[in-house]
């Protein structure tokens, strides 16, 4: 639903980064845990980047999955849905990561340097 | 053409953090104590805030801001209780964010205020990301969702201060099982403080009453 204001903020920080030159790609990082859409925020962003020098920039989402550690084992796996280290079948877990979202980077047009 | 990748790394909600500090600057300043009341909706947001306002009214100084899609049902009720209130309809936004909490702070009277208590929209999943300035985010779950709740919605228990656990008067009516749900809870959020409470029969209540006052107390010992 909040899509919308999720694109909006990604265009924003862009454009900001761009500093006016054209944009051609946007890296976003989108932890398994945070509740955003991929396929919204690009829907909107077709829209809302229409006009600016972020026009028809490709976003590129690479999805972090949510990890536990595990206390029993001491290892890391992927978070299952009862909370039970799926390697050694402790309790003692921790949620290690999956909340990220952030830009990681995007890549801009340069002009070519004539010799 | 080509093309030279810049390095960013920066959270996408920024804009809405660095509003939420100057929400959180204000709300200092006037020495005012402030939570954000999230949950699901139906598990007693409102009912927890009419019981604290009523209760509290004579010693504290309450203002509400009432979170909600269209209606001003909530808001209505938490005048009657005592507070001063005001309304904020998203128009189908599934949460609050910062610049509203901004706008609805200015129509308060900040300096004849002790506490503000926030009531986002009732949902599990968006309120968690979008941080509104207050001083402690309070979740409150209610018996009848059932226990699986940690579990399903991580991120919401992940990030909370306080949990209250409500309707714990239908504990004898429905499955709930107490060990399951506090084994999610203290996993994703080891030593949360807890309060379970009924605001039907007030069962619990006078805890979560306590450790208010004193907090508002010990805030407004320190501004």
């Amino acid at each position: 639903m909040h899509e919308l204001a999720i694109t909006q903020h990604v265009l924003d920080i862009t454009l900001n980064h761009a500093e006016g030159r054209r944009v051609t790609d946007i890296y976003l990082v989108v932890g398994q845990l945070s509740s955003y859409v991929d396929d919204s925020v690009q829907f909107f962003w077709d829209f809302i980047s229409k006009g600016t020098p972020a026009e028809a920039a490709r976003l590129h989402f690479r999805r972090e999955p949510a990890l536990l550690g595990c206390h029993g084992c001491g290892g890391s796996a992927p978070l299952t849905k009862d909370f039970t280290c799926p390697n050694c079948g402790s309790e003692a877990v921790t949620i290690e990561s999956g909340e990220e979202f952030y830009i990681e980077a995007i890549e801009i047009e340069m002009e070519e340097v004539s010799t | 053409m080509t093309t030279k990748r810049i390095a960013v790394v920066e959270n996408v909600l920024s804009a809405n953090d660095r509003l939420a500090e100057d929400n959180r600057r204000l709300l200092d300043s006037a020495r005012v104590f402030a939570l954000n009341i999230m949950a699901s909706p139906g598990a007693g947001k409102t009912s927890l805030i009419e019981q604290t306002v009523q209760r509290l009214a004579a010693e504290l100084r309450v203002g509400v801001i009432e979170g909600d899609l269209a209606t001003s049902i909530d808001a209505e009720r938490a005048e009657a209780a005592g507070a001063v209130s005001v309304q904020i309809n998203t128009g189908g936004n599934c949460h609050l964010e910062a610049p509203m909490v901004r706008d609805a702070l200015a129509q308060l009277p900040l300096n004849e205020m002790d506490l503000l208590i926030i009531e986002n929209v009732g949902n599990l999943v968006c309120p968690a990301g979008w941080k509104l300035g207050t001083h402690l985010n309070v979740l409150v779950a209610s018996v009848p969702e059932g226990a699986d709740k940690p579990y399903k919605y991580p991120s919401m228990y992940n990030d909370v201060d306080i949990l209250v656990v409500n309707k714990i008067d239908l504990l004898p009516y429905v499955t709930f099982d107490m060990d399951f749900f506090k084994r999610g809870v203290e996993i994703l959020n080891p030593g949360v403080t807890t309060f379970p409470l009924s605001c039907r029969t007030g069962e619990g209540l006078d805890a979560w009453l306590n450790w208010l006052k004193t907090s508002v107390a010990d805030f407004r010992s320190t501004r």
